[in-house]
């Protein structure tokens, strides 16, 4: 017999009843005590209940549909790892991109889930407070899997296994450490934009979306399972960051020149923390599927665009480096690998010059500069290694104050001259990359001193291992460094000749022959 | 000229059926294929309807079964029990 059952609760309903009507107002301690950091920062709020999460999922809808995300992807992992699926990538070099993924992704992930832990807690609204919290359980889910999935390649490839000590200590993951070191040390609103705009919709849509792609592209159904679903949370992130935005400029006319200018700070931190995603696609990717530069267009360029044009009602205008960002994507992927070629012994991933078909796709793609730039420090490069001479910089690099990104960007309008700033503060001189991250360094100088920079930190004498006397005479800070980052000496310098390139191809060869 | 609105899924056999949908509620919808994605952009404003997405998998469907495929999304978003909308005003 058919029973009617009585119509559901729409969405609308559902959400306001299952967020906002579960929240209440503290009488036993007057609200602005309970939630002391939404002021701090300037930005004046009127009516919580304004907020509305245009997603509406409720806590139900979220646990079961992350449950069913989960199980998606563990099937996924375990078939890939059942069938031994790390032979199946394109070649042994790509191994490489997953070691600096593995680097700089994860430990940021979990940064991000505590940092939303730390901005829910403080947010007023129920609203964003239950998008705060699926936040960081998304982060921390998205933390974990990464390590899940590229754990079956550190049973095989070397410089995988100490990326958590690595994390805070290294030169060249110090750009995404400070990236968040400064989002969570600010207010939470400045937290929102930093992380939910430049982060979410800048950064995770080219870093999960086209090299990805390149990354199943490249037969690696694991990045693939675990970078996509990642993704499909980031779209909720980058709608809260959004939603975040406009609530503020909706709010209170005078919100509108801080929120500019956090968007001006946090496009910029988010284009140069870009600089080596670009490079995992143009360099490190063995097949590619679309050039940084075009991924940059797409996703920057016009969805970026997209957004400014919208917010303009607001008074919201393009950032101010934005014609700077525009000129530098022919740029700054080739800068940075050239920089890593560099530095042989001081990364746990190996280095290659590209090959020749790869060096005429990087000029079908970057027509205007690679040609003309590019390809003959290559050409020297590669001749130099095949003479015996394989350039190998000792030295320490000097590094943005503010990005900590090594300086080796060019000057803007003239890519033959590296753009170097400097300032003085209390005394000290400090170093910037640029512009813009002079100006950032200037509003707020005393948050930027204390930047955790490797090179100061090896020549202070703070990166020797234990029992090494730093204070002798003939102490020398290079000596030591690698050992103190537990650096795995068979996982740096080149890629041919490596144990990695000789395992791989046994290995293959086990595979497809009796 | 109006920017552009997207969504971007894995692709798969529910996929396969969501994009079908938006192509029939869409006409201006632009369908790019990368590897292991599919990417639709429709100037303005991109509507996917529970009821066309039902009639293409020929079962019920909840809107909110998007969250186990979505890659990424451009645009404000409305959401409904029928209707899944991404707007840019401009
Ligand atoms: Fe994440
Ligand atoms: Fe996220
Ligand atoms: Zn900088």
């Amino acid at each position: 017999m058919d029973m009617k059952v009585a119509k559901k609760l729409g969405l609308k309903e559902r959400y306001t009843l299952m967020t906002r009507d579960l929240a209440w107002d503290t009488t036993y301690q007057p609200m602005d005590k309970v939630f002391p950091q939404v002021t701090f920062e300037g930005i004046k709020i009127h009516d919580w209940d304004k907020w509305e999460d245009p997603f509406r999922l409720t806590m139900d809808a979220y646990w079961k549909y992350q449950a069913e995300k989960e199980r998606k992807l563990y099937a996924i992992l375990d078939a890939f790892n059942q069938n031994n699926g790390h032979l199946s990538v394109t070649d042994a070099r790509y191994m490489n991109v997953l070691k600096l993924f593995l680097g700089s992704t994860p430990p940021l992930e979990l940064m991000a889930a505590r940092g939303f832990s730390m901005v829910g807690r403080q947010m007023v609204g129920a609203g964003p407070r239950v998008a705060c919290q699926m936040q960081a359980v998304d982060e921390y889910r998205h933390f974990q899997t990464q390590i899940h999935s590229i754990s079956n390649y550190n049973k095989f490839y070397n410089g995988m296994d100490e990326f958590a000590h690595q994390q805070s200590r290294m030169w060249y993951l110090s750009d995404g450490k400070s990236f968040f070191d400064d989002a969570i040390t600010a207010g939470p609103f400045e937290f929102m934009v930093a992380i939910g705009f430049a982060f979410e919709y800048v950064l995770t849509n080219i870093l999960f979306v086209p090299f990805i792609s390149g990354a199943a592209y490249n037969g690696d159904m694991a990045a693939m399972t675990v970078g996509f679903s990642a993704q499909s949370d980031e779209a909720r992130h980058m709608t809260l960051g959004l939603e975040c935005i406009k609530f503020m400029l909706e709010q209170d006319p005078d919100n509108l020149p801080i929120v500019q200018r956090w968007i001006d700070k946090w496009t910029w931190r988010g284009t140069r923390k870009l600089a080596s995603v670009g490079m995992m696609m143009d360099y490190m990717l063995p097949k590619r599927i679309m050039s940084f530069k075009e991924a940059w267009e797409i996703y920057f360029e016009q969805n970026g665009a997209a957004l400014f044009t919208d917010l303009a009602r607001y008074g919201i205008t393009v950032p101010k480096c934005f014609s700077q960002t525009i000129e530098e994507k022919e740029h700054v992927t080739h800068q940075s690998w050239i920089g890593f070629y560099m530095k042989p012994d001081a990364t746990p991933f190996h280095t290659w010059i590209p090959g020749k078909e790869e060096l005429d796709w990087l000029s079908e793609k970057y027509p205007n500069t690679f040609d003309k730039y590019y390809r003959p420090v290559y050409e020297f490069l590669d001749q130099q290694e095949k003479t015996g001479n394989r350039f190998n910089n000792k030295t320490q690099p000097m590094n943005c104050q503010v990005c900590v990104s090594t300086i080796k960007f060019n000057e803007p309008g003239d890519p033959m001259s590296t753009c170097f700033r400097e300032t003085r503060y209390k005394g000290e001189k400090f170093h910037f990359c640029s512009d813009h991250c002079k100006d950032i360094f200037e509003h707020e100088p005393e948050k930027y001193v204390q930047t955790y920079i490797s090179s100061h930190q090896g020549l202070q004498g703070n990166c020797a291992p234990e029992g090494v006397d730093v204070n002798a005479p003939d102490f020398n800070p290079g000596d030591h460094i690698a050992d103190y980052w537990k650096l795995d000496k068979r996982a740096t310098g080149d890629f041919n000749g490596s144990e990695d390139q000789k395992n791989f191809a046994a290995w293959r060869d086990q595979a497809t022959k009796n | 000229m109006a920017s552009n609105a997207f969504i971007a899924f894995q692709k798969n056999e529910e996929t396969r059926c969501i994009v079908e949908a938006i192509v029939e509620d869409n006409p201006e919808a632009i369908v790019n294929e990368q590897p292991a994605m599919v990417k639709v952009d429709v100037p303005g404003r991109l509507v996917i309807k529970r009821a066309t997405v039902e009639e293409k998998m020929g079962r019920d469907f909840d809107l909110q079964e998007l969250q186990l495929h979505l890659i990424t999304i451009s645009g404000h978003l409305d959401e409904t029990d029928d209707e899944f909308t991404l707007s840019w005003n401009s």
